[in-house]
């Protein structure tokens, strides 16, 4: 699983961060997603699609393979 | 020729307290996306679908900047889009200004405010003790609690703290007209403006000191900006934290099932905030918006500039969200309910919001382990005509 982030959409609703606090941050200057891995491991997988779909700007994006 | 047809009010009568409109579902099954009249007497489409109204929140082809306030009795808009007032503002500007105030948002800060809050929630819990029962507890505990966390955020100083609720208050309600909101819209710019004057005279460790503060590279952030920030937050976190904490209260008192799993287990508390939020998803009438332009929801053509209500409540008992929508249970896995609303405007504040009210329920219940209400369900008065649904009063002993 690879993960892409469009800091450009995010809203710092911060929801990701809730759902995957190993895998997402926020940046201190503006509230907006952090990727901390961009490739993150199966163990993570279920909680990085939680939070692709509790995000409510559409800013995370995953492609699988 | 046909003749022209008035679409059906939009459902408003409840017959239990803790569920949506009685035929809201009926409408939502019929058509998702459907005509409606509303309070202001205007027509206009009611999406009542889980994945529409995600579709309607999300989609930049809608405009928060409505000509009619559809949910008043006179349909007159109040509100400015000014910068910094988030709520009223489209992008770009809403983008640039969001990220401004996101930053004191973020799931990191709002988590160090948790030792802050727990005392603020015990020094009420204390004072509620000594009095002894029965209280009222929206008086009491649901009001001056989120009052006192907004202000401490804020910095606003103690002797000014009754008066800002007070203001918040009466900006929120329905049943008055747009002159009586524009007064009391008037007065608390009146308040935000002196506040925002000693803070630059004397900066401390407050929200509005930051933003006074923030690097901003468009010299954006001016008084206006100041004041019409510091008033969206103010409305935005008063009445609905204190309508949560009322309510839930008043539904979690209610189901003494759902209460004891909580009890037995104090690690529900995270689960059992989503599901009394997604339950009861207060922001009863929905969102407003316009369409900028043509576009299609849910199959059906929405014309350019026509206006759109997006009904969150009715969205979070749609039973392709969620199993049994009509079953409060506190144990279901947290899903992505829109009581916080969805897309570029969901709720700023919705961090501080769930450490706010795990605090305040794990702490009310195990403090006291017997607390119950002081008066059947059926005589509370519940906020039937307010943008933000709730309890007036929640009599309670122990
Ligand atoms: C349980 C409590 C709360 C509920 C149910 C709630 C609900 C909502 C909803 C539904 C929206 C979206 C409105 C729309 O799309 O038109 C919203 C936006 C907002 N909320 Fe909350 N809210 C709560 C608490 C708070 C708190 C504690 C704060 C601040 C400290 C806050 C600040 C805001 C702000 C500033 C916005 C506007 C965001 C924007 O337009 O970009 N809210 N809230
Ligand atoms: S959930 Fe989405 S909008 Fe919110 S901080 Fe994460 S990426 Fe940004």
């Amino acid at each position: 699983m690879k993960i892409t982030i469009d800091r450009d959409r995010c809203v710092g609703a911060g929801q990701c961060v809730r759902a995957a606090d190993e895998v997402f941050d926020q940046d201190d200057l503006d509230g907006c997603v952090v990727l901390l891995v961009s490739r993150p491991s199966e163990r993570l997988s279920a909680e990085v699609r939680d939070a692709e779909r509790f995000c409510p700007s559409g800013a995370i994006e995953i492609h699988d393979a | 020729m046909t003749e022209p047809t008035t679409a059906p009010a939009v459902p408003k009568a409840r017959s239990c307290p803790f569920l949506p409109p009685d035929d809201i579902a009926g409408v939502r099954s019929a058509a998702p996306v459907s005509r409606a009249t509303f309070t202001s007497g205007d027509e206009a489409w009611l999406v009542t679908g889980y994945e529409q109204v995600r579709a309607v929140l999300r989609d930049p082809s809608f405009s928060v900047q409505v000509p009619h306030a559809l949910h008043t009795q006179d349909g007159v808009v109040t509100q400015k889009p000014g910068r910094g007032s988030l709520l009223w503002q489209d992008e770009p500007d809403h983008t640039t200004d969001r990220k401004l105030l996101a930053k004191e948002f973020t799931v990191r800060r709002m988590q160090a405010l948790r030792p802050n809050i727990q005392r603020i929630v015990d020094d009420h819990l204390d004072a509620i003790e000594a009095q002894g029962g029965p209280v009222d507890l929206v008086k009491t505990f649901a009001n001056p609690v989120p009052s006192m966390v907004i202000s401490d955020l804020f910095g606003v100083p103690v002797e000014r703290r009754a008066e800002f609720q007070e203001i918040a208050e009466a900006m929120m309600r329905v049943d008055q007209d747009a002159a009586a909101t524009e007064a009391a819209g008037m007065r608390l710019g009146g308040l935000l403006y002196q506040l925002v004057q000693e803070r630059r005279a004397n900066p401390g460790d407050d929200l509005i000191s930051a933003l006074i503060t923030t690097e901003d590279p468009d010299g954006a952030v001016d008084d206006m900006f100041l004041m019409n920030a510091a008033g969206t937050l103010l409305i935005a976190a008063h009445d609905t934290t204190a309508c949560m904490i009322g309510l839930g209260a008043a539904l979690l008192l209610d189901r003494p099932d759902q209460l004891a799993l909580l009890r037995e287990d104090p690690e529900l508390i995270g689960n059992a905030v989503e599901e009394l939020l997604r339950y009861l998803t207060i922001g009863q009438f929905g969102g407003e918006r316009v369409a900028t332009q043509d576009v299609e929801i849910g199959g059906v053509r929405i014309g350019k500039g026509e206006q759109v209500v997006a009904h969150v409540l009715a969205a979070d008992f749609d039973p392709a969200f969620v199993d049994e929508p009509e079953r409060f249970d506190i144990t279901r896995r947290p899903a992505p309910h829109l009581a916080f609303g969805f897309g570029p405007h969901q709720c700023i504040g919705q961090q501080l919001a769930r450490i706010e009210l795990q605090i305040v329920f794990s702490t009310l219940f195990r403090r006291f382990p017997t607390l119950r209400l002081a008066k059947p369900v059926e005589e509370l008065r519940f906020r039937n005509d307010m943008v933000f649904y709730g309890v007036h009063e929640l009599p309670v002993t122990w």
